[in-house]
């Protein structure tokens, strides 16, 4: 039996030519810019020696993070579409993920620092 | 996309019910909601990583120097193979979105080319990571310790880790603390002799990485990239099948008659977490 009180959300993700057309092109950008983000990691981790002293691997090690975290937003939003998407359902997946993390951050890092302390004097 | 995600509805329409607040499907929520929960999985494995690391006092292994052999050349080329995986993966990640684009065009075609080729970039970073599983746990010669606790690499022409001490060109470095230095320029290369008599006198001869030793730092750093890279290459093994499965569905047609092609977006949304989980992997234990 057919039901008519489901909604097929599924059909509403058509899109036309022209449109195929730009998202397309966003999709060929935002690889560049992946590739390129890349590129500038790996030619960091293989000179970056040679160009700076090691003092700078505090700012550079920072560098990476930052990075990252700019790849994972352009793959999060765009490849995965969230960007796309209601505002509800991109913050009932960010929203908690955020905020056990940065927990987990926390605490690793506390207690981290405290046990290489006690290695430190007691070993 | 077009349609209901991008259009103006007011709070009465959309949480007055009878319809999903969020304007998906129940497949594709299920889907992110199992990200989710994948996604701290990876989180607790690379931050369990961080504190082993940060809360050593022993020296750390660099990752620019234990990941810098490509496959059929000597020399040293730092994180260059790796950087090849992490580009596979992406140029994967890409055609996997494209198929999914093609797929909302209805181009069955379309679809059937860049899945296609999504399931080749997938196949090929598994057997990537087979190799570099393979070159890590032969390793590179290893190194012994003498009764005083020094450390030496040993060096042969051969690369023989079974009897170096009778392969050619057999002879031991001093390490330097800190440092994984196979190969280091200007480092002090020992005679045969000196060599030999350390040899017979070494108190262990570790060579290459198992789960209880390695050559390249303490036990945890092979422990971790065996746990955290396995873990992550048998997500794009299951990956690369999904992909499969989903791609023979739709050269049979499944999605045309079903008017949509979402099971391709859902498989998609799978493919590209396994890029994203590659991206902090390449981050956290390659680089930094």
């Amino acid at each position: 039996m057919e039901r008519d009180d489901i909604i097929e959300y599924s059909l509403d993700a058509h899109h036309s030519e022209e449109e195929g057309a730009k998202i397309r092109r966003n999709i060929w950008m935002v690889t560049l810019f992946l590739a390129v983000v890349t590129t500038i990691e790996v030619t960091l981790g293989a000179y970056w020696k040679d160009w700076f002293d090691a003092s700078a691997w505090n700012m550079i090690k920072w560098t990476y993070v930052v990075l990252t975290l700019v790849k994972a937003t352009y793959i999060v939003m765009s490849f995965m579409h969230l960007g796309d998407e209601r505002k509800n359902i991109r913050m009932i997946i960010l929203a908690p993920y955020a905020f056990f993390i940065l927990y987990l951050l926390y605490i690793g890092l506390v207690e981290s620092n405290y046990v290489h302390q006690m290695w430190e004097h007691f070993l | 996309m077009a349609g209901d995600a991008s259009k103006a509805l007011s709070n009465d329409v959309l949480w007055g019910g009878g319809r999903s607040p969020f304007s998906i499907s129940y497949g594709k929520m299920m889907m992110w909601f199992f990200l989710v929960s994948d996604a701290l999985t990876f989180s607790g494995l690379l931050v369990a990583y961080g504190f082993v690391r940060h809360s050593t006092t022993e020296s750390w292994p660099i990752g620019e120097e234990v990941f810098r052999a490509l496959p059929g050349l000597t020399g040293s080329y730092p994180l260059i193979y790796v950087a090849l995986m992490t580009a596979i993966l992406i140029f994967s990640s890409v055609t996997m979105v494209l198929a999914v684009e093609a797929g909302h065009r209805m181009d069955k075609k379309g679809v059937i080319k860049w899945l296609f080729l999504t399931v080749i970039g997938g196949a090929f970073f598994v057997g990537s990571q087979a190799w570099e599983w393979s070159h890590f746990i032969h390793g590179g010669g290893g190194y012994i310790t003498t009764n005083q606790g020094v450390k030496y690499w040993v060096h042969n022409d051969t690369h023989d880790t079974h009897d170096p001490s009778n392969a050619a060109g057999f002879h031991l470095v001093p390490a330097l603390e800190g440092h994984y230095l196979i190969g280091e320029e200007g480092a002090h290369h020992l005679d045969h002799e000196a060599s030999m008599k350390l040899w017979n006198d070494r108190a262990n001869y570790v060579d290459g990485a198992n789960m209880v030793h390695n050559e390249y730092g303490p036990p945890q750093y092979a422990n971790f990239f065996f746990f955290i890279t396995g873990f992550h290459g048998f997500h794009v093994f299951s990956g690369v099948i999904i992909n499969l499965i989903v791609l023979i569905m739709v050269i049979k047609g499944v999605f045309h008659r079903r008017g949509h092609y979402e099971m391709v977006e859902k498989a998609g949304l799978y493919w590209h977490f396994v890029d994203l989980v590659w991206v902090f992997v390449f981050t956290f234990f390659y680089l930094l």
